[in-house]
């Protein structure tokens, strides 16, 4: 083996291990109490410039008035309701492969913050719907589809909840989480694929941007700002699960002892 | 500024309704959320230090 290579996979090996070290809960649950105040401060941060740019500098819509304001909640609760979904379906699997606790922990942690954006969405949406549309509801694709996406989150939670054992429970939803992430590119693309009430994508990657560039700018400062707010909050319950779940470890016995003082 | 007063900011061009309304759900979702967590959190670690102590003392009176 060449000195050149030896390094390399001297290095990859080292870069392997820094990322294993943290699949313990041991070294992670530390490492996740100083993180969450850093996500803590952007999201917060972001969020205040979003909405300032949302709210006090983005011009009226010509068309729909000051009721397409509801875009600056509603687009970037959409979006992470997907995106969450991913990221639990991603941990899932790998704690099913990988037989990970941490990562099945860090799914189940992601689940209810997911939810939660999935009904902001739904509601904004619906709230957008009624001036615009005339009704708060149809049953079209793309409102389906992301119902149906409250619906796995619940299954999966409900299902969680429901079995005994921990690690049975961690496998039976990463099963039902990973059947499910079909669902996400049927939101995705439900616009294209169906006639739907729904309008387009706002932003695409091949068309230049079908709205004003301070809309834009404020709807992605916000979306960037709520992607904080889920990481702060997801390592904020995935340290209640550790707690709850690694309590016959000594070391969490010993920090609770050290928290009480 | 776009808005000429405030009066103006809180109708929201007549839609106030239906923009507040998104405001206000999407703020007490996620600070309700982190409230919970916040609950969850105190309650776990008194439960466990009752827990731990029910344990040493379990400990002790077998020994005893």
């Amino acid at each position: 083996m060449s000195i050149a290579s030896y390094t390399q996979s001297r290095k990859s090996a080292l870069s392997a291990s820094v990322w294993f070290k943290y699949a313990s809960p041991q070294l992670f649950f530390p490492l996740a109490g100083k993180l969450i105040p850093v996500f803590a401060v952007i999201s917060a941060v972001l969020c205040i410039i979003g909405a300032y740019i949302g709210f006090f500098v983005a011009p009226t819509d010509q068309q729909q008035g000051d009721a397409y304001r509801i875009i600056f909640l509603h687009v970037p609760a959409a979006w992470m309701s997907m995106v969450i979904y991913l990221a639990m379906a991603f941990w899932a699997g790998i704690g099913l492969v990988m037989n990970t606790r941490l990562s099945s922990m860090m799914a189940t942690a992601l689940a209810p913050t997911g939810a939660m954006f999935t009904v902001l969405a739904l509601w904004t949406g619906a709230l957008w719907g009624k001036p615009t549309w005339g009704a708060w509801w149809v049953w079209d694709a793309r409102l389906t589809s992301e119902l149906i996406l409250l619906f796995l989150y619940i299954g999966f939670m409900a299902l969680q909840a429901s079995i005994d054992d921990l690690r049975r429970a961690d496998k039976a939803g990463a099963v039902l989480a990973l059947v499910g992430v079909i669902n996400v590119p049927v939101i995705y693309f439900s616009v294209q694929w169906w006639n739907t009430l729904h309008q387009g994508s706002s932003i695409s990657l091949r068309n230049a941007p079908s709205m004003a560039i301070t809309m834009l700018v404020g709807m992605l400062v916000m979306a960037l700002g709520f992607w904080a707010y889920s990481i702060a909050v997801a390592l904020l319950r995935v340290r209640c699960i550790v707690l709850e779940r690694e309590r016959h470890s000594d070391w969490i016995k010993q920090y609770v002892v050290s928290m009480e003082k | 500024m776009i808005w000429e007063n405030w009066s103006d900011f809180f109708a929201m061009g007549g839609y106030g309704l239906y923009v507040w309304g998104s405001v206000v759900v999407t703020l007490v979702l996620m600070f309700g959320e982190i409230f919970l967590l916040a609950m969850r959190w105190n309650a776990s670690i008194r439960h466990l230090g009752k827990w731990i102590r029910n344990l040493q003392k379990e400990r002790h009176e077998n020994k005893a």
